[in-house]
């Protein structure tokens, strides 16, 4: 016991001067391996994301009629689909899909909700119940009801996408952040900010907002999974992106579903890809919660 | 002696051998007549893939309201269901047409009841013609546009009613014979012209029962029929169900024993392949078909020469191949169903622009073209279409894989419907997918797309061309089925070959897989006729 | 208490009113025309002055402002108007579906207790451990798996090897409940085990919160049996955050399921939801987000009641 803990101070006393966050993330993984294994998997995602171009053995688009509908071979490891494009490149190129629209949307939902909460939660007053009468409205419709009402006045095509699925989730962040500010409010480094004379804008951006970071992170890998799930069920719905662009859920819509026992491969290898994506996130997410939450350390 | 024994023996022989033949004929046709005997009872369970808006026939176009509605009423002419396109009687017994083709006269068959016990009489089917053609205020009437040929109407007396037309009119019984002219009683409509939107009165082979929004709607035996022995269902029963998985479903497991609009060749192979000889698949070309149309208002689509490269690019041959083993798509076709008494041969038909076999000679046409309008390589523009996966969005996908390898760059912009009409009607786009179907083979109806924008709100393509209005009127008073042929091809050409102002990609293939005990429905090129169910019977 | 009831009664109103202008004048926003769509649906040649007519009996042609206020009236005295689709009463075509989707909510959310609160308090008292994580596992795949994907899985597996479908119409509990069970059962487990997912993190976070508090500490000392003290003091207590969750999680069920409904073909509100936005048929899908609306709000104020009544050191003022 005595050496384990001897070779973590070591380690830390290394570390932590120079490189505070490596000392975080070292923590973090072995602390949370659930969460850390998420974290690979958000990791190879990426990296399949990026290197799309280089890896895919075809091209995502084109159509091959006479190799329609075949099975995992050697030459099309995860077979083909209904107009003979190769599943596997199109698994490939769907990820820079899932993960654009994915940040975006939660990146605009998070911010735009972070920002909206600390103003409530800082002004308080008439501005805060206005704010929260506005979330409150939002709230109120189903996640994808909202998104359809969007998609029906915005149209489809993937930037609408992108907003049909953040308009929704803001209000949900907007919440979380305005009860973590609330007591942020309370303490004396914002009266003084005050007393200095700072102006408003500038004690929200950048004295309230940076200290409810960790809610915020929360948030923004809690939403990373819902947008996209919320992606692949518009998409179903023919609300979504739309062919042939190479996207996961749009990858589930018709012929998938059609061919389910003819050609199961259509249909498995997209909904894995999203089922493990999400997954990935919403572990990742949790652990954040875990580590980032000092209340929920029991020993 | 010798040979007379013979004799006597030989025509023994041939005594034995005709009474054995004749009485094995008879045999098999008493064994056959009683397969063929219709048993009656039983409820038939079928699915709809919407739910019906209003109950009204003359004003709805979908067949979510005819599948459910159509037993509960009667027309007066209708298709023959074993011999489609052939026309006979429901309401009327009989009919003449005069010399000049300007007087129709049919003599209405006595004794038909409505489902109230009211009497069925000329005045009913004046009435219901009367709110079909002249509609009154606040009523709509979809299918106004096909009856500008008729003047006037009368009933002579109570069983007789003649129509006056005028002018010659090729088309005009097979409109009197749309599944969509339901009799109403002239009582209910003297009351409230509106009534039939919300109530169910007709004269047809079943009684409305009950309707569930959203979930079924069902009908029972009409005891006082007027054919005597039809129906020979109990009753029926139909089950809505919007999402295609589940309605393939329900077939596949038997809790529907049929779907009378279509499946497509995944559904068909998988339910043949789980449910074997228990199953009968009816397939047949359809009345509908996807086409591209262009915005003429827009450059470069104003010249002839990008649209017919446009056209050329599109290997139809191979479309028919690959597209009919996942969808809906199959025949290939110009301006009338393949198959259909319109249609062109073959031969001919290879001969307009894009229908040709060759396509590598083709593209290279096509490259040509575009680069003598001075069309860019990698030019990109949109192609707007539904968003309903099958067939729009995989004829989407197709057509701009073919663009695509004549160096053009084309956006896909599949859209709900509300948009969809929106840019359409307003000509907000360049190019499209377009569809139409029709309830007959008939150029009066069909062609009236193709006619100049100004004068068709079917239109979209955004053209004026006297010469095709001219054809059109011509090819519509034309009696004699040669000299509207001729016209037709001239018609087709000038669209098609010339100018490619929209250009068909391909005809649907209609493919029905149901239940063997489901027995008396013949399968038609469209889902709109003979829908009144009322031959129909189950087995067991 | 009585003032602040009120209080809240009242303040619906305005969120109601906030919420009714916005979905007004959204819908007439979004391009599409109900009339247009009805006709030319199929192709069929449709004159512009049927469609004019039509547009004016449904009293599309009058000015906004004159729209709307009719609208409001009529809610005044409870009367929703008719579909613009089928003509029909919205009351009535409502009520149809909302016995589906009550019934549906309530099973679900029954789903996702039964196995949220055992779950999470399991992983809560073995945090870290294997158990713990398997936990983990379980309720996140639940949050992560697409909820078509999951129902059609279900019904291939059912065709595929049991060669059966669950009833495709909706027959009352009270008329035969068990085809009632048999359509609902389906749906209900995948719609709940996907919701207890987040009850189940919130009862976890709640049981290790209250864990270390202090009087379970004195409990611990003073020997007590660790599942008396759990019972008693630690589920407690945790019922608040999960009370909130599922409260809120309860509106949507209403007419939130729109992907489910449409796999497991249930004639719900999700599906009437998505018909009516898609047809633009203003009236309903107004008349739909009202409902769902009233239905949130009146169940966060619920929630708020059940928070007063179980904790009673919180008290509105």
């Amino acid at each position: 016991m005595s050496s384990e803990a001897g070779v973590k101070l070591r380690t830390f006393a290394l570390t932590s001067r120079r490189l505070p966050w490596l000392e975080a993330s070292l923590r973090f993984v072995v602390q949370q391996p659930l969460g850390a294994a998420g974290l690979v998997v958000i990791v190879v995602m990426a990296f399949a994301a990026l290197l799309a171009g280089v890896i895919a053995p075809y091209d995502p688009l084109s159509n091959d009629y006479a190799a329609m509908l075949r099975p995992p071979s050697a030459s099309h490891w995860f077979g083909t689909d209904s107009f003979g494009r190769d599943v596997f490149s199109r698994i490939l190129y769907g990820s820079r899909t899932a993960l654009w629209v994915g940040f975006s949307s939660s990146l605009f939902s998070a911010t735009v909700g972070a920002i909206l909460g600390v103003t409530s939660a800082y002004f308080g007053g008439k501005i805060d119940l206005v704010i929260q009468r506005l979330m409150d409205l939002l709230l109120s419709f189903p996640l994808i009801v909202l998104a359809l009402v969007v998609v029906a006045i915005l149209g489809t095509g993937i930037m609408n996408v992108i907003l049909a699925i953040a308009i929704p989730m803001v209000p949900r962040c907007a919440l979380v952040v305005r009860s973590s500010a609330l007591s942020l409010r309370q303490t004396p480094f914002v009266d003084a900010a005050r007393a200095l004379g700072f102006s408003d804008a500038r004690i929200i951006f950048r004295h309230m907002l940076p200290n409810v970071m960790a809610p915020y992170l929360i948030m923004l890998t809690a939403f990373l999974g819902q947008a996209i799930l919320l992606e692949a069920s518009l998409s179903f719905l023919g609300l979504g992106v739309a062919e042939p662009a190479a996207a996961w859920g749009l990858m589930l819509r018709g012929a998938a579903v059609e061919f389910a026992e003819r050609a199961p491969w259509m249909a498995i290898f997209p909904g894995l890809a999203i089922s493990l994506s999400v997954f990935a996130f919403n572990l990742f997410g949790d652990s954040l919660r875990d580590a980032l939450d000092p209340k929920l350390r029991v020993s | 002696m010798k040979t007379s024994k013979k004799v006597s023996m030989n025509l023994c022989r041939a005594m034995v051998l005709m009474i054995s033949l004749v009485s094995l004929v008879f045999q098999a046709t008493a064994q056959a007549a009683e397969k063929e005997k219709p048993r009656t009872g039983g409820e038939l369970v079928f699915a709809v893939g919407e739910t019906p808006p209003s109950y009204d026939g003359h004003r709805e176009t979908t067949f979510a309201m005819l599948h459910p509605v159509a037993p509960h009423y009667s027309t007066l002419l209708r298709f023959d269901p074993q011999n489609y396109p052939k026309i006979i009687g429901d309401v009327a017994e009989s009919w003449s047409v005069s010399k000049d083709g300007l007087t129709y006269t049919f003599k209405i068959r006595k004794g038909i009841k409505f489902h109230d016990g009211s009497l069925l009489t000329s005045k009913d089917v004046k009435a219901t013609y009367e709110k079909i053609i002249f509609p009154p205020q606040g009523v709509a009437s979809a299918r106004k546009g096909s009856y500008g040929v008729v003047d006037k109407m009368e009933t002579p007396d109570i069983y007789t009613i003649v129509f006056y037309l005028k002018h010659p009119s090729a088309s005009f019984l097979a409109n009197l014979a749309s599944p969509w002219n339901f009799i109403y009683s002239a009582e209910k409509l003297a009351k409230d012209p509106r009534w039939y939107e919300k109530n169910i009165m007709g004269s047809g082979p079943f009684t409305f029962v009950e309707y569930v929004p959203g979930s079924h709607w069902v009908g029972k035996k009409n005891p006082n029929y007027y054919m005597k022995d039809r129906p020979y269902l109990d009753g029926y029963k139909a089950i809505f169900i919007k999402d295609t998985a589940p309605r393939v479903a329900a077939v596949r497991s038997g809790q529907a024993l049929i779907e009378f609009r279509g499946f497509n060749p995944a559904a068909r192979d998988d339910i043949v392949k789980a449910l074997g000889n228990k199953v009968v698949v009816q397939e047949s070309p359809w009345t509908c078909n996807l086409t591209v149309t262009i915005n003429n208002g827009k450059k470069p689509f104003d010249d002839p020469r990008v649209r017919r490269a446009l056209s050329l690019a599109i290997d139809r041959q191979g479309a028919s191949k690959a597209l009919s083993q996942i969808s809906l798509m199959k025949f290939v076709g110009g301006l009338f169903r393949p198959g259909s008494q319109f249609a062109t041969p073959d031969a001919e038909l290879a001969k307009l622009t894009g229908f040709g076999k060759n396509i590598e000679a083709a593209r290279k046409e096509a490259r040509r073209l575009l680069k003598e309008a001075g069309v860019p390589e990698g030019f990109s523009f949109t192609l707007k279409n539904r968003n309903i996966k099958e067939p729009y969005e995989v004829t989407g996908v197709y057509v701009i894989d073919q663009w695509r390898q004549i160096g053009l760059n084309v956006t896909h912009l599949p859209q709900e419907g509300g948009p969809y009409f929106n840019d359409f009607r307003q000509g907000n786009y360049e190019t499209g997918i377009d569809f139409a179907c029709d309830f007959m083979d008939e150029p009066d109806l069909q062609l009236q797309k193709f006619l100049s924008s100004d004068k068709s709100p079917l239109n979209y393509a955004r053209y004026k061309d006297s010469v095709l209005d001219d054809l059109y009127e011509k090819q519509s008073r034309a009696t004699n089925p040669k000299e509207r042929l001729k016209l037709l091809r001239q018609f087709e050409k000038r669209v098609l070959d010339e100018q490619a102002y929209q250009f068909h990609v391909l005809w649907w293939q209609r493919i029905i897989p149901h239940w063997a005990k489901l027995k008396g429905w013949k399968i038609t090129p469209n889902h709109y006729v003979n829908q009144d169910l009322r031959d129909v019977w189950l087995a067991e | 208490m009585h003032r602040y009831i009120f209080k809240r009664l009242l303040l619906m109103i305005p969120t109601l009113l906030g919420v009714a202008v916005m979905v007004f004048l959204l819908l007439r926003v979004a391009p599409g025309d109900i009339v247009e769509l009805k006709y030319a649906g199929t192709g069929a040649f449709a004159p512009r002055e049927a469609i004019e007519r039509e547009r004016a009996q449904l009293g599309l042609d009058k000015p906004l402002w004159q729209q709307f206020s009719s609208w409001m009236w009529g809610i005044v005295r409870f009367d929703f108007g008719n579909s613009m689709w089928t003509g029909r009463p919205i009351t009535q075509e409502i009520a149809i579906r909302l016995e589906l989707s009550l019934e549906l909510a309530v099973m679900a959310t029954l789903v996702a207790i039964s196995l949220s609160i055992p779950l999470g308090a399991l992983a809560a008292l073995k945090q870290d451990t294997w158990i713990d994580y398997a936990v983990r596992i379980f309720s996140i795949a639940g949050l992560s798996i697409p909820s078509f994907w999951l129902g059609i899985i279900i019904i291939l597996g059912f065709l595929i090897f049991f060669k059966w479908l669950p009833p495709l119409t909706f027959t009352s509990f009270w008329v035969d409940p068990k085809a009632n069970m048999m359509q609902l059962i389906w749906p209900a487990l995948a719609v709940g085990y996907r919701y207890s997912a987040v009850a189940t993190r919130m009862t976890r976070s709640a049981v290790l919160e209250v864990l270390r508090e202090d009087y379970i500490r004195t409990a611990r000392a003073k020997g007590l049996w660790e599942r008396v003290i759990l019972v008693r003091h630690a589920l407690k207590n945790a019922l608040l955050p999960v009370i909130t969750v599922i409260g809120l999680e309860f509106a949507f069920l209403i007419g939130g399921l729109v992907v489910t409904e449409q796999v497991f073909n249930l004639n719900g509100i999700g599906m009437l939801f998505v018909d009516s936005i898609t047809q633009r048929d203003y009236t309903m899908t107004q008349a739909l987000v009202l409902l769902v609306s009233f239905v949130f709000i009146f169940v966060n104020f619920v929630v708020d009641l059940i928070y007063a009544w179980l904790d009673p050191r919180i008290r509105y003022n």
